[in-house]
C-alpha cells in the first residue's frame, strides 16, 4: 500500500503518485483501461477509490472510458482516467465533446514511444501536440507536465484545480521515465493544500442555464440528477444546449479562447532556474527539464551563463516568460524527446531575429541526459560566436 | 507567477545498474536499494527501470542515483557500480562502467568477465543453498552493500524486511547477511592493493 501520513518521507513512484493526488484533489470515479506504462495509477485507484465510497470501473476500451469519465463528471463526480499514446488517441473523439459540453474531467497521458502502438516500456514526449490539438475543432486545451514524482502529485491536484474552475478537459502529460521512477518525497499536509471544486448554481432552478454566456468562461455547475434541466450536447449550442445561430457559435468559441486568454496570469506556470544572468536559455518541460537543470549547473561550473525556463503548463503555452527570454538571450535550445514540438512553438513568438532556436530531439526513446545537453549547448555557443564580428563571449 | 528553485550547485553522486533478465527481481531489487537509502539512511534518491514487453526473460535492468544533495540524474550514461545476473547483461554494459567503477557478477551465470577487477560470487548458487532461488536478487545486494558500504546493512536488512511477505521474511533477512559475508569472503583472498581498488561509497552518506 502506498497511501501514508503526510511529510513522512516515503519513496514513491510517479504513477502512484498522480493516484494519490487525484484522491487528495477529491477523485470519486475512475474509468480506464490499462495500459503501460499508465497501469500503477489504475492500480492504486482500484483498491483506494472503494474504500472511500468512489467507483472504479475497467471499461472495454479507451473510448468507452473517457465517456463514462464524462458522464460520472456531470453527475457531479471528480472523474479521471489514465492512459498512453494508443489509448490517448482513442479518447480524442470525447475529449473534444467534454470541451464542448463543459464537462471538468482530468485525463493522464503517460507518453511512450510512439506512433501507433510504438514502444510500450519506453519513453517519448511525443504528444504534446496531440494534446493541444487531438481533437477536431477550436477547443481550449490545458496540459501540465510534471518533472518530478512530488510534482505528479501536485500537479494532479492542480490539473483537478483547473478543470472544475474552467470547466475543461485537462490533460496531464507524464511519460515512462516519470511514471515509473521512484524518488524520496516528503507529501505535502494536505490541509495546507488548495483545493477548488465546481461552484453549484444559486439560482432558481427554472432560471438556470448550463452553458452561460460568461466573457471569462468559468461558471457554476449543476449535476445531473438535483433536479436541473439542462441539455448536453457536443452540437453548437446556446446557453441552454440547444442549436446555436450563427451569432451564438461566434460567442460559443469566443468564450472558449476567453478561457486561456483571460486567465493568463493564472495560466502561467514556468519555472526558471538561474535565468537572471542567463545569455542562454534551456526551454524544457517534463523529465528532459531535469537533465537540462543537471546541464545548466555543469555549465555553470564552466563559466557559462545558462539558465532553464521550464513550464509546468504547456497548454495553453507560457507566452510571456518565452517572450521575455527573447530580450535576453542569446540563443534558446529546446531539447526534446520529438522531432520539435515545443520548439515550433517557441519559434512561433520570436521577436528577434538575433536569437537563435535550435533543438536536440532524441528519437530513440532514451532519455536525454544532461552531458548531451552541456555538448549541445558548447557547440551551439562555440559555432554562433565565430560567427559574430567582434567574438560575443564564449562563456 | 514563475517561480525560482534552489540548488544551483552541482552534488557529488553514485549510480548504480542491477542487471539480468526479466523474472530476476531485478527491478525490485532497486527499489530495495532506493528504500535502504531514502527511508532508512535519509539520502536523496532517483530508481528508474528499463525492461522489454516480455513479462519474464528479456533484458531487465534497474538503476539507482543516489546523492545527499538534489537530483536530477533520470538516466546515468556512466555508471559506478554494475551488478550482471546474466551473461547477456554484461555484455550489454561492461561498457557503460566507469574506469573506476565495480562490477560484480554472479560466478555462475556470467562465465566471460570482462576485467581483471570484477568481483565474481555465486549469487544464484547461494540462494539455490539457501533454499530459493528467489533471493537471489536480495543476496546480490548484500554483496553490493558488503563491497560498497552506500548503506549500513542494517538499513538494507530494514529495507528487505519492510518489503518482504511475511511468510519469507527470515529467509531474505538471511540472503541479505549471506551475501554480505559471501562477497567479504571473495575479497578476503585478494591482496591489499587489489582490495583497495574496490570504491568505497560511504563517504556519500556522510
Amino acid at each position: 500500500m502506498v497511501t501514508t501520513a503526510a511529510q513522512k518521507p516515503i519513496l514513491l513512484s510517479g504513477n502512484e503518485a498522480v493516484a494519490l493526488g487525484a484522491l487528495a484533489a477529491g477523485v470519486r470515479f475512475y474509468a480506464g483501461y490499462p495500459i503501460t506504462p499508465s497501469t500503477e495509477i489504475a492500480e492504486v485507484l482500484a483498491v483506494e477509490l472503494p474504500k472511500i465510497g468512489g467507483k472504479f470501473i475497467q471499461m472495454e476500451d479507451e473510448i468507452a472510458s473517457m465517456g463514462a469519465v464524462i458522464g460520472a463528471s456531470l453527475a457531479g463526480s471528480k472523474s479521471l482516467t489514465a492512459t498512453s499514446g494508443p489509448g490517448f488517441s482513442l479518447m480524442q473523439e470525447h475529449i473534444g465533446y467534454a470541451a464542448m459540453a463543459e464537462v471538468p474531467c482530468v485525463i493522464v497521458d503517460v507518453m511512450r514511444g510512439g506512433p501507433s502502438t510504438g514502444l510500450p516500456t519506453k519513453t517519448s514526449q511525443a504528444d504534446i501536440m496531440q494534446a493541444k490539438y487531438g481533437s477536431h475543432g477550436d477547443y481550449p486545451s490545458f496540459a501540465l507536465m510534471p518533472n518530478s514524482v512530488l510534482e505528479c502529485y501536485t500537479l494532479t491536484i492542480k490539473a483537478f484545480n483547473f478543470s472544475e474552475k474552467y470547466r475543461v478537459p485537462v490533460i496531464l502529460l507524464s511519460d515512462e521515465v516519470i511514471g515509473h521512477m521512484r524518488e524520496r518525497v516528503v507529501l505535502p499536509d494536505p490541509a495546507t493544500l488548495e483545493i477548488i471544486n465546481r461552484k453549484a448554481p444559486t439560482e432558481p432552478r427554472e432560471w438556470y442555464r448550463h452553458y452561460p454566456d460568461k466573457t471569462t468562461g468559468i461558471a457554476p455547475m449543476a449535476s445531473f440528477g438535483e433536479g436541473y434541466r439542462y441539455h448536453v450536447t457536443g452540437l453548437t449550442h446556446e446557453e441552454h444546449g440547444f442549436d446555436a445561430t450563427s451569432q451564438e457559435v461566434a460567442k460559443l468559441l469566443e468564450k472558449f479562447k476567453n478561457k486561456e486568454i483571460r486567465n493568463t496570469k493564472e495560466l502561467t506556470m514556468c519555472e526558471s532556474f538561474c535565468m537572471e544572468d542567463a545569455e542562454i536559455c534551456i526551454f524544457a518541460a517534463g523529465s528532459v527539464a531535469r537533465s537540462a537543470r543537471q546541464a545548466v549547473r555543469i555549465l555553470r561550473e564552466k563559466g557559462v551563463k545558462a539558465g532553464l525556463l521550464r513550464p509546468q503548463l504547456v497548454w495553453p503555452f507560457p507566452k510571456m516568460p518565452v517572450e521575455e527570454v527573447y530580450d535576453q538571450v542569446r540563443f534558446i535550445l529546446v531539447p526534446e524527446m520529438n522531432v520539435g514540438q515545443l520548439r515550433k512553438e517557441v519559434e512561433r513568438l520570436r521577436t528577434n531575429m538575433r536569437v537563435k532556436v535550435k533543438g536536440l530531439n532524441v528519437l530513440n526513446s532514451v532519455m536525454i541526459t544532461a552531458e548531451q545537453v552541456v555538448e549541445r549547448v558548447l557547440q551551439i555557443d562555440f559555432r554562433s560566436g565565430s560567427e559574430s564580428e567582434g567574438g560575443t563571449s564564449n562563456g | 507567477m514563475s517561480k525560482r528553485s534552489s540548488g544551483t550547485q552541482l552534488h557529488p553522486y553514485v549510480t548504480f545498474r542491477l542487471s539480468g533478465t526479466g523474472g530476476q527481481g531485478l527491478i525490485l531489487a532497486g527499489r530495495l536499494l532506493a528504500e535502504a537509502a531514502s527511508i532508512y539512511e535519509g539520502l536523496n534518491v532517483v530508481q528508474t527501470n528499463s525492461y522489454g514487453p516480455e513479462a519474464r526473460g528479456g533484458a531487465s535492468r534497474s538503476e539507482v542515483v543516489i546523492s545527499k544533495g538534489e537530483i536530477d540524474i533520470l538516466h546515468s550514461p556512466v555508471i559506478d557500480t554494475l551488478v550482471c545476473l546474466s551473461q547477456q547483461a554484461c555484455d550489454a554494459y561492461y561498457g557503460d562502467l566507469s574506469n573506476t567503477g565495480l562490477l560484480i557478477t554472479d560466478s555462475m551465470l556470467v562465465g566471460v568477465v570482462p576485467t581483471a577487477r570484477a568481483v565474481e560470487v555465486p549469487v544464484t548458487e547461494l540462494a539455490q543453498t539457501l533454499g530459493n532461488k528467489m533471493t537471489a536478487n536480495v543476496i546480490a545486494l548484500g554483496v553490493l552493500v558488503s563491497l560498497t558500504g552506500i548503506v549500513r546493512l542494517e538499513s538494507l536488512k530494514s529495507a528487505v524486511a519492510a518489503r518482504a511477505p511475511k511468510a519469507f521474511l527470515e529467509l531474505n533477512v538471511k540472503a541479505v547477511d549471506v551475501g554480505f559475508q559471501a562477497a567479504a569472503a571473495v575479497v578476503g583472498k585478494w591482496n591489499a592493493k587489489r582490495r583497495s581498488a574496490i570504491p568505497d561509497y560511504s563517504h556519500i552518506r556522510g
